[in-house]
């Protein structure tokens, strides 16, 4: 009976090692202080209405932002755990995690970097920049997007919930080779938090994609051809075409692999004619196109922000668009490069080695368009300028090592080593994060309606850039070296300490910048008075989401642009385009459904991890009763009336005539100590007025 | 005031950046100094094949990733804000001989390398035997949960996380798992990596020059032991090679069924061992076990893979 209540639970499942309880304990706290403030201030409510059940992509696009932002910590967190880890390790000392803990801790880095971090940023820029890029009110599905969201949320929740709850998590690399992750091997429930993790995530990625197609396809303002979007906008594009080209297959193969761990299948195993190698190939179609599905709208940020800063449109726009299409058609043809070492023949090794290099003529010809975009401009050295910098010479050496790895005779050398693990990070911090963190800081004052300090932002870009080279550069090192990558210990003979110590302090600069970060935005906001955007045109932008306020009303365009060239706003500008008369604008309700349906959603997949079978089946009734039920609710729409439109564009104009900030001079922007003086000069205020009130 | 600020601040940035990057090369030349870097320090001929071709590849890629990056670099310094010095030209730019040349320089850069890897991918597939004018020795490899076994069926022994093996004979490795994850069978100073995987044979076909013991891993994550899975390959003369197989001989265990069965057991950093008289069915015993389980194509494949 009690088997059939709680399935595979009991008391050993809960937190018992101190890292685990360390991480239930801060997660807690952190909860019950989010609760005790929002009670405390009576937030509930407007939580609920104004965010959680919201549809509009700017609020689904800052929820992004904060559940990744939120993960990055998180990520990074293990990071620096598996570095602290290895720099110890070495001949007598094995360091303070076991293997298997140590395994838990990289493969849960792996996961949340890609899935919950770069998956979670990129979607929150797509969906605020995207619709006011295209001249749209709202999207294509406002419910699928939201129910997107809340999916990711899901997958968030489960990934840590063998911190949160307990269990273990998946020990067997980030996707889970086969056969290691099946039964036989990892008899434990952490590849099953694995699986639906990943499959409740990737069900809300493919929504999220068809959305954004949708949207982008059918939704632009008139006279925006294809040939005038932004190139953000076609990064998007591209990207959200790749992820529901292969999005379904990665939950094919997991539903495969959960059928081998829950009915004893055999797709995968070794025994009984399960083909590993199988897995392997369908891991990697999906695995090698999603590394390009992020990379895709990094490079389309890149693209602004060069055209931006340098004065000038965007060199080259069609070879940059065919660029982009390019590498994304050809990242659907080269999953074999990551296992070469498989013992396929040389014609094949050889054709997707040839594959792999094509793909770099495309992505070169991204980085001639910026040059010459660059040409004759007149650049600002703004942060996400600086990002961009970073980015070329980070991602240059990731390029070049990338085709190296594409060789398959070097290939057999350096493949599992460090230096393929240098290699993929000097490709996804430069080409992904760096594009995020540029597109952040760009866009900023969009978002929040005052721009970023760039002070304290050029610090926090150079130690991500120092950060970086003195982190990854051991490790390539390392690699030349015959290390290979996921080891809890290693002889001390072999000479390789001082080099993982030395990425230990990379890895300790680099939590440097993101500490910058943070402390950029706060200070930001301490001065948020002086840095207000009240033009909603801070950088003198050349696309239509610098047209609107800053932040954006609700619905984003009181009156829809029209478009006749590919730099839209620059061309309003010089040309005065009047506006026409406001109109009535309808706009989506707010709905719960999508927060109901991942809740049920959690709850089917916490079933099948635990094997408490009427949760799963409850659930599943649940997802599909509220399915049902949306699809017959037809009131999802309101109007806004003209007459209110205008009334809330004239607040808006009469804000920006009796706000002016003097945002250009970014000399005056606070410094680090300006700051720590201004932190403590309030702590201490609010430390006097407490005394005082108890007097 | 600002914008004198400003110059000074972008002059300071590019000096440090240059330094820096000095300094990041003078720590990790410290580091370095009395280390062995495998990968330059080959002791066969796949490995210094290998070797070559990494550093050729390399070389061409950097022959044109250098001047591209250094020509953004300059751009974006030349072209700055407060240069006032540059001539600005806002308008977008276009011509066709730039995009032939945009798309044109990294194909031809591409078809250079391509003309490089895939004449050097079928000469080093690492399942071809190397033509050294001698047999070549024939090792069948295990991977097991955490350990390599390696059974001589001509010298009639075999060891755990040890392989002797003659200078300059070629020696071909054929690798398979048994009751253990995909492994990776790696010896870095000799040549690249393939995987060992349950039902199949892949053929990993090394030869060494120089005498010397020389680590090999495990390279691909295959459970809680995986760190510990190494062993030493000793590349000794014909003679001692000789002599230590007939020493191995002399063992007092024979690698019988029952004491493979404690093999199949999950261990970690196992010890060294040597056994005489492995049973000569052991490894095709070891391969039925999985083959046949299902239809035809997959044993085809371990067929071709014995027929090299």
């Amino acid at each position: 009976m009690k088997e059939f209540w709680l399935g595979k639970l009991n008391s050993h499942a809960l937190p018992h090692e101190w890292f685990t309880i360390l991480g239930s304990i801060s997660f807690i706290m952190l909860g019950l202080t989010v609760i005790a403030l929002l009670t405390y201030t009576k937030r509930w409510k407007w939580l609920w209405n104004e965010w959680l059940t919201s549809v509009d992509p700017k609020k689904i696009g800052i929820m992004y932002f904060i559940v990744g932002g939120f993960m990055l910590l998180r990520g990074g967190l293990d990071a620096i755990m598996i570095w602290l880890q290895q720099s110890l390790s070495s001949g007598a000392s094995h360091g303070y995690l076991s293997a298997e803990h140590f395994q838990q801790v990289f493969t849960a880095h792996g996961n949340i970097m890609v899935f919950f971090v770069a998956m979670g940023l990129i979607f929150g820029l797509i969906n605020y920049i995207v619709p006011l890029q295209i001249g749209a009110r709202d999207l294509a599905s406002p419910f699928m997007n939201t129910l997107g969201f809340w999916l990711y949320v899901a997958g968030v929740v489960m990934v840590n919930m063998f911190f949160l709850f307990g269990g273990e998590y998946a020990a067997t690399g980030w996707l889970a080779v086969a056969p290691l992750s099946g039964k036989a091997f990892s008899p434990g429930v952490g590849v099953d938090y694995w699986i639906w993790s990943l499959q409740i995530s990737g069900v809300g990625t493919t929504l999220g994609a068809i959305n954004f197609i949708m949207t982008i396809l059918k939704m632009r303002a008139k006279g925006m051809t294809l040939l005038k979007m932004p190139l953000f906008t076609w990064g998007s594009l591209c990207s959200m075409i790749m992820a529901v080209s292969v999005f379904p297959l990665l939950t094919m193969t997991l539903f495969l692999v959960f059928f081998d761990r829950y009915f004893g299948t055999h797709f995968f195993t070794t025994d009984a004619g399960g083909n590993a190698m199988m897995y392997t190939n369908l891991i990697w179609m999906w695995g090698h196109p999603e590394v390009y599905i992020l990379m895709l709208p990094s490079f389309g940020v890149f693209s602004e922000i060069v055209s931006t800063f340098s004065h000038k449109p965007i060199a080259y726009y069609k070879s940059n668009v065919l660029g982009m299409i390019g590498v994304s058609t050809l990242a659907l043809s080269v999953w074999l490069h990551h296992f070469f070492t498989m013992g396929a023949s040389a014609e094949v090794n050889s054709a997707f080695g040839v594959a792999t290099m094509i793909i770099a003529i495309p992505t070169t010809v991204l980085v001639f368009s910026w040059i010459a975009t660059m040409y004759k401009g007149r650049i600002r050295f703004t942060t996400p300028m600086l990002w961009f910098l970073g980015f070329i010479g980070i991602f240059a050496l990731g390029g070049i090592s990338g085709v190296l790895l594409a060789i398959p005779p070097v290939d057999f050398q350096l493949h599992n080593s460090l230096f393929l693990v240098a290699h993929f990070h000097s490709t996804v911090i430069g080409g992904v994060l760096f594009g995020i963190f540029a597109g952040l800081n760009y866009w900023f004052p969009k978002i929040a309606g005052f721009r970023l300090n760039e002070r304290i932002g050029r610090y926090a870009v150079w130690c991500w850039i120092i950060g970086f080279f003195v982190a990854f550069t051991p490790l390539y090192v390392l690699g030349l070296m015959g290390a290979t990558r996921r080891l809890d210990h290693y002889d001390a003979s072999k000479g390789w300490q001082p080099f993982y110590i030395m990425a230990f302090v990379g890895g300790l600069i680099i939590a440097a910048g993101v500490a910058l970060q943070i402390v950029q935005i706060i200070a930001s906001f301490i001065q948020r008075k002086r840095l207000r955007d009240t033009t909603g045109d801070p950088w003198d932008g050349r696309t239509l989401e610098w047209a609107t306020a800053s932040p954006p009303p609700s619905y984003n365009f009181a009156v829809i642009p029209q478009v006749s060239t590919r730099d839209a706003y620059f061309e309003m500008k010089q040309l005065h385009t009047p506006k026409h008369a406001y109109e009535d604008i309808h706009m989506p309700k707010n709905t719960a459904s999508g927060i109901y349906i991942s809740i049920f959603a959690f709850l089917a997949g916490f079933g099948f991890v635990w094997e408490i079978n009427w949760l799963a089946v409850v659930s599943i009734i649940g997802i599909i009763v509220c399915l049902i039920t949306r699809t017959f609710n037809e009131d999802s729409e309101y109007t806004i009336p003209a007459e209110v439109v205008k009334k809330m564009e004239k607040a808006q104009a009469a804000k920006v005539r009796t706000e002016h900030g003097s945002n250009s001079d970014d000399e005056a922007d606070m410094g680090l100590i300006e700051f720590v003086k201004t932190v403590l000069a309030w702590a201490l205020g609010m430390a006097l007025s407490i005394v005082r009130k108890k007097r | 005031m600002a914008k004198h600020k400003k110059k000074i601040r972008e002059g300071r940035a590019v000096g440090l950046t240059f330094l820096g990057l000095i300094g990041l090369g003078l720590v990790v030349a410290w580091l370095l100094r009395g280390n062995d870097v495998i990968l330059f320090n080959p002791k066969g001929l796949i490995a210094t094949e290998q070797h070559r071709l990494m550093l050729t590849s390399t070389l061409i890629m950097l022959g044109f990733a250098v001047p591209v990056l250094v020509t953004l670099y300059f751009f974006a310094w030349k072209f700055r804000e407060t240069n006032q010095k540059a001539t600005h030209n806002p308008n977008v730019s276009r011509g066709r001989v730039a995009v032939l040349a945009f798309w044109g320089i990294p194909t031809v850069i591409m078809l250079v390398l391509a003309s490089l890897m895939i004449p050097a991918t079928f000469k080093l597939e690492p399942q071809d035997s190397i033509e050294a004018g001698k047999d070549p020795l024939t090792i069948q490899v295990v991977a097991l949960r955490w350990k390599w076994l390696f059974i001589y069926p001509e010298q009639n022994i075999a060891t755990v996380n040890y392989a002797q093996i003659p200078i300059d004979t070629p020696v071909k490795f054929e690798l398979t798992a048994d009751e253990t994850p995909m492994s990776s069978f790696w010896i870095p100073h000799l040549g690249g990596q393939l995987y060992a995987m349950t039902e199949h044979v892949n053929q990993l076909n090394l030869i060494a020059d120089t005498l010397g013991d020389y680590e090999g891993s495990a390279a691909e994550i295959n459970g809680a032991g995986f760190a510990g899975m190494r062993f030493i390959t000793r590349v000794s003369t014909q003679d001692d090679f000789d002599t230590w197989a007939h020493e191995t001989k002399q063992s007092p265990t024979e690698l019988s069924t029952p004491e493979y069965k404690n093999l199949l057991e999950p261990s970690e950093n196992h010890p060294v061992a040597s056994y005489k008289d492995p049973d000569p069915n052991l490894y095709s015993t070891i391969l039925s076990k999985y083959a046949g389980s299902h239809g035809g194509s997959h044993g085809s494949h371990t067929q071709n893979a014995r027929e090299h």
